[in-house]
């Protein structure tokens, strides 16, 4: 059965968001949000298990693209506030508002 | 010869060629616009002789497709009502153009600021070809285009060329304009989907709309857009605001021009698309149009700002137009139109007069004025002609209009137990009231003792004579003869009515006729 | 006998009678045009012009002589003015010719007087431009043969007025005399204004040969509407009760002004309005000719007592000018009998008055521009020409036997004690009071002590103002019998205004003439008494309550004041500060609300990231939920 999967799957994704509403620190909310990037993965693949057809697997394929693109441009970003303002927290960050 | 299309598209071409003129070319580009606006007056002269008024109702058609799948087409035409009024743009562009001659310099008494002047010559030539458009268009869609887009160069003149508070009543002007236009394309969609006839070309789309309920929603979706465009009582403060800040020639436009559209607008599409409509809001109508009359009287004599005073004498008069406009006579409704040709070169006159005496003084507050009469006889006198014509003195022109707008509204018959002559005769107080605020303003300028301030006041130079003779030998001349412009607008103002299903041009039976029948 | 139909009419003089009109308006437009180039000749011009209008007016006259009576009416078409509802054209008959021979006759003599009298002004020629403008425009108001036409001359006169009052800007007191008899015209306007609507709708023309055939059929309540609202045009440019008030404040302009405009040709033109319109909407016993006759009787006595308190000569014959136009209003009140002596007494006051107030001219022309008469005294020795001239002109308006106010004003009297003794005695003692305050007026000036000041050096006019005097003076002394002796008026203006039934016979010994020369002789007994024989004061006394009741033109100003213009100004600070805070307030306040609204709602963007995180989840939810919610439905 696949259900297992999915349960696992839906965990992950929770503890991820609840790391990026609770977590302060940049890189923590960052590997959370790769945490909730890999529980869709895994959702997709045990669909394409479900129903057998390839569909799913496909997109897990493009999730992971756009999440190899995400972590260089997100990590690049981080690094260049934590050098500029000595801090990585995401609640310190906050001139973008209004 | 698509004449109409060249009309528009001569002064766009000399926009574009005064806007490409190297930075330092301010007089060649005074020049350039002066000559095609010359240009643009001649070929509407030519347009004018060649109109047979008792010809078809259209004429210089040109229908091009524009965007076929929505059937909107650049369709072009005019008739009588139209025709003056664009006769009327032609002659007051060059006009303004060259009264404006150093407005955009940074030469005036209260040091304006130098900003582009090619660019404002470029700005007015826009704004003639869209004043044209606006009223040679007969795809109502195309009209809409023009409506809004006129807006954009006067936009751009009140807001970088205007007065201290420039900015405050360019965004008042725009916005409160936009908001009347979207109404307006909201039921110009809306006009286009009920009607289901795939066009936007007004003559095919007359008589289409029946449902009375409809026709009510949509002829005040247009109708808002005109009143505020007008502008009628209560929505007009943006005229005063818009007008004083602006430089006189373009206010002179503004409210010479660009407000007689929605007048104009009135006539054209709220009467013909919507007649029943038209009919049901006539008593609101009136009652708007006679409040605004003897009300922007009433504030006009309150006023200190010279250009401010001008703004609300015309609102004023644009009550009396849209009072001729839905009183549903054919005096009124000719009488209005003249009236809107008539305010055109009254008003205009006025403007540009006061504008050289603040050009030369600095301040456009009466209470800094005093004794120009003898400093300056001649811009004096033509301050008071110009005034004497906002006052509808008779044997100028705007008399002709006034009293045939107030004659015929007095006439036209009892609907549903309302007299409109009642309307008349409240509206008539307005002509005691407009000799209150021009004298006292005339006096407080031009009368008493000579003021320190205007002391060695030059009078009006070759070019501002240039300037008032041509607009005084006019408002005189129709004063005295107004037959030619009422030959060219009594046909068409009586197609107006017939397709409102109002009886043509006739006398009231005279009594003994009454008689005779009865017995 | 009724008044004869009007005939279309070509060629001869009458066909090119709008010269009358073009001529002098071709004056004005030469000299307002030609600037200061015609600053030398100007004067000539105009005074030529002027000749020439009463040349062609002369012609016409002896053209119209030569019909026979029923003849007398011809119409010339002009043009097409308003297509439809308006064809300008004039209509000379014998109305129209009288009032032409009197504007242009007396017109052209007060233009030459007036070489003499602004020959210091150095706004001459703009003088003579307005003078010949102000001549154009009266004629075309009594030569129109139609209701708008009528309108725009009397809004022409109206304009010339106020140019010539305020003919000296600079002086304050000019400018707003000037604004003011615009405004209190205007009222008037509009009366008429909505009489010519009213006329318009009810008879479907404007014209007077169309509307006067039919008038008769119209409603009663109708005619009479009409014929109050062409009276209360009337009343604003004749100065009659009660838009009287500005005739006083006109006396700011030139003297020969005040002698063309605001007596003897302009003011006059309410009356020649009623008398116009007489037949079709002031019929005898009708309630608006009763209105008429009751407005002129108040006037005639409001103008009088006005007359006895003025210090001011020229202010003096304004009341005495409002006087005597209420006799012609009672008069033009009473059908075709009153509109003979009506006229009449039109056309002996237009010289009478106007030999009266160039006569004032001549003195203060010599006194410095002096006008008050406590400095006068003692003038008829140095002024003979002029004392002389004045005297005749006195002795015309108390209307002492054989001259001419004698038989017109007489007259009048005589036609209303016919209709209702009550106006009749009153008009009595109005004549006594105008011998007094005429007497009063020439004791002051004349006779008694010196009461100069001390840089009056008092001397005779040149001769080209003492020749119109003169002239003026004989048509004083003779105008008034040769005109109501033998019914000569009375037949002339029959065709046009219709005639009596039967010839009118002028009864020298009658109860109210006796009666009037006896008060009029006592008025000027008492005038004798308090300003001959005994000293003026230099600085005017207190006087009684009634006294100052006359000084303040009984109060007229003050009523407008407080009622009328206090209130006005008081509504129009209303109506700024509404429309700044009312109207605007509601645009700018939608526009602030907006402004204040989305300000607020943009405070919702922190910059937290994980507050943005929280709402993304939030929704997130809400949109699984929902979807959960109608997937299971």
């Amino acid at each position: 059965m696949t259900t297992h999967y999915l349960v696992l799957s839906a965990l992950l994704f929770a503890i991820g968001a609840v790391g990026v509403l609770v977590r302060r620190n940049a890189i923590v909310v960052f590997m959370c949000v790769e945490l909730m990037l890999n529980a869709c993965n895994l959702a997709f693949v045990t669909f394409a298990r479900q129903h057998g057809n390839l569909d799913g697997q496909l997109i897990a394929f493009f999730v992971m693209v756009v999440a190899a693109a995400e972590v260089v441009v997100g990590l690049a970003i981080i690094v260049t506030i934590f050098r500029t303002r000595r801090s990585a927290s995401v609640d310190d960050a906050n001139l973008l508002k209004y | 010869m698509p004449w109409l299309s060249t009309l528009i598209a001569v002064p766009v071409v000399g926009a574009v060629a005064v806007a490409l003129l190297p930075k330092g070319a301010d007089k060649l580009a005074k020049q350039v616009a002066l000559v095609v606006s010359l240009v643009v007056l001649a070929l509407t002269l030519a347009v004018t002789i060649q109109f047979s008024p008792r010809g078809e109702r259209f004429q210089y058609v040109e229908t091009y497709d524009w965007i076929p799948s929505f059937g909107v087409h650049w369709g072009l035409a005019v008739d009588g009502i139209a025709l003056v009024l664009i006769a009327l743009s032609a002659v007051l562009v060059p006009v303004v153009i060259l009264a404006s001659w150093h407005d955009a310099d940074g030469t005036g008494a209260d040091n304006p600021p130098k900003r582009s002047v090619k660019t404002y010559f470029s700005l007015l030539l826009v704004l003639e070809a869209m004043m044209i458009g606006v009223f040679a268009a007969t795809d109502i869609f195309l009209f809409y285009v023009f409506f809004e887009a006129m807006l954009i160069p006067m936009y751009f003149m009140i807001g970088s060329y205007g007065g201290v508070q420039r900015s405050y009543a360019a965004v008042k002007f725009l916005l409160y304009s936009l908001f009347g236009g979207l109404l307006m394309l909201v039921a110009v969609i809306a006009l286009y989907g009920i009607a289901g006839r795939n066009t936007f070309m007004f003559p095919e789309l007359v008589g289409v709309i029946t449902d009375p309920t409809t026709q009510k929603w949509l002829f005040l979706g247009f109708f808002i857009a005109f009143a505020i465009k007008a502008p009628l009582w209560p929505f007009h403060t943006w005229l005063p605001d818009a007008a004083a800040q602006a430089p006189a020639g373009a206010a002179v436009l503004l409210v010479g021009v660009l407000d007689k559209v929605g007048t104009y607008g009135m006539l054209r599409f709220c009467l013909e698309l919507f007649p029943d409509a038209a009919k049901f809001f006539t008593p609101l109508v009136l009652v708007l149009a006679v409040v605004g009359i003897v009300y922007g009287a009433i504030v006009a004599i309150g006023q200190t700002d010279m250009k401010r005073l001008i703004a609300y004498t015309s609102i004023s008069h644009f009550g009396f137009i849209a009072m001729g406009v839905f009183a549903m006579t054919a005096d009124s409704a000719a009488g209005a139109t003249l009236y809107m040709v008539n305010h055109g070169f009254s008003t205009g006159v006025l403007f540009l007069v006061a504008g050289f005496l603040i050009y030369r003084r600095g301040s456009a507050y009466i209470a800094d004025y005093g004794g120009v009469q003898k400093v300056a006889p001649l811009l004096a006198g033509a301050f008071l002609i110009a005034g004497l014509s906002g006052l509808s003195l008779p044997g100028l022109s705007s008399f002709v209009s006034e009293f045939m707008v107030l004659i015929g509204t007095f006439s036209s018959e009892a609907v549903a137990g309302i007299n409109y002559a009642v309307f008349a005769i409240i509206a008539t107080t307005g002509v005691i009231l407009a000799a209150i605020y021009i004298l006292w303003m005339y006096k407080r300028v031009a009368g008493g003792p000579t003021a320190e301030s205007v002391a060695g006041m030059k009078d009006l130079n070759g070019r501002e004579k240039w300037v008032v003779a041509p607009l005084i030998a006019l408002i005189i001349g129709l004063g005295f003869y107004p037959k030619p412009l009422l030959d060219v607008i009594n046909p068409a103002v009586d197609t107006t009515l017939a397709n409102v299903s109002v009886t043509e041009h006739q006398a009231p039976v005279p009594v003994a006729e009454q008689k005779g029948a009865g017995e | 006998m009724e008044p004869v139909e009007i005939i279309q009419h070509s060629g001869g003089v009458i066909g090119v009678a709008w010269l009358m009109i073009a001529l002098p308006l071709l004056g004005a437009a030469i000299l307002l045009l030609g600037g200061r180039r015609t600053d030398r000749w100007g004067h000539l011009l105009g005074v030529v012009m002027s000749l020439a209008s009463f040349a062609v007016a002369v012609l016409a006259f002896v053209e119209l002589l030569g019909m026979s009576g029923d003849q007398r009416r011809r119409e010339i078409e002009l043009f097409q003015f308003i297509p439809g509802m308006v064809d300008m054209g004039l209509l000379i008959d014998p109305l129209s010719i009288a009032f032409a021979l009197l504007i242009t006759g007396v017109g052209s003599l007060i233009h030459i007087y007036s070489i003499g009298y602004m020959s210091h002004d150095p706004g001459r020629r703009r003088f003579f431009s307005y003078l010949n403008l102000f001549v154009a425009a009266m004629l075309l108001l009594v030569l129109a043969d139609n209701y708008v036409g009528l309108y725009i001359g009397w809004e022409g006169v109206g304009l010339a007025s106020y140019l010539l009052i305020g003919f000296w800007q600079h002086k304050p007191s000019a400018a707003t005399a000037a604004q003011k008899a615009f405004i209190v015209n205007r009222v008037g306007d509009f009366g008429l204004a909505i009489g010519v609507f009213l006329i318009w709708t009810t008879f479907g023309s404007v014209a007077y040969g169309p509307v006067f055939q039919v008038a008769g059929q119209a409603e009663q309540g109708v005619l009479t509407a009409i014929g109050l609202l062409l009276l209360l045009g009337a009343c604003g440019k004749s100065a009659q009760l009660p838009l009287q008030s500005w005739l006083l404040d006109a006396m700011e302009g030139p003297t020969p002004v005040s002698a063309l405009i605001h007596a003897a040709t302009m003011v006059t033109a309410g009356v020649y309005l009623v008398v116009r319109s007489g037949a079709a909407f002031f019929p005898v016993g009708s309630t608006a000719a009763l209105v008429v006759t009751v407005v002129g009787v108040a006037t005639l006595l409001a103008g009088a007592i006005i007359g006895t308190a003025k210090d001011d000569i020229k202010k003096g014959l304004a009341g005495s000018t409002m006087s005597q136009i209420g006799y012609m209003m009672l008069g033009a009140g009473l059908g075709p009998v009153g509109y003979v002596f009506a006229i009449g007494h039109l056309i002996t006051h237009g010289f009478f008055k106007a030999n009266l107030f160039l006569g004032a001219g001549s003195i203060m022309h010599a006194m410095n521009d002096e006008v008050d008469m406590r400095k006068y005294g003692g003038l008829r020795k140095l002024l003979p020409v002029t004392f002389v001239t004045f005297f005749i002109g006195y002795l015309a308006i108390i209307g002492f036997p054989l001259l001419s106010g004698y038989f017109t004003k007489d007259g009048i009297i005589e036609t209303a004690m016919h209709h209702s003794p009550v106006l009749g005695w009153l008009a009595v003692l109005g004549a006594g009071i105008t011998g007094f305050y005429m007497s009063r007026m020439v004791f002051m000036t004349f006779f008694g002590q010196k009461r100069w000041a001390e840089d009056a050096h008092p001397h005779e006019s040149p001769a080209v103002m003492t020749v119109p005097l003169i002239i003026l003076s004989i048509g004083s002394i003779f105008l008034g019998g040769y005109l109501v002796l033998g019914n000569t008026l009375a037949n002339w203006l029959a065709p046009a205004v219709g005639g009596p039934e039967e010839p009118i016979e002028f009864h020298f010994v009658t109860t109210p003439g006796i009666a009037t020369l006896v008060l009029v002789a006592i008025g000027a007994a008492f005038a004798w008494m308090k300003y001959g024989r005994a000293e003026v004061p230099v600085v005017a006394p207190r006087g009684s309550f009634v006294t100052t009741f006359a000084r303040r033109d009984l109060y007229g100003d003050a009523i407008n004041e407080s009622l009328l213009m206090r209130p006005g100004q008081w509504l129009t600070r209303l109506a700024v500060f509404f429309d700044n805070r009312g109207v605007d307030g509601v645009v700018n306040g939608i526009a602030a609300g907006i402004g204040g609204t989305s300000g607020r709602l943009r405070r919702i963007q922190t910059g937290f990231a994980r507050s943005y995180a929280l709402s993304i989840l939030f929704g997130a939810a809400v949109v699984a939920g929902a979807l959960l919610l109608v997937g299971n439905i």
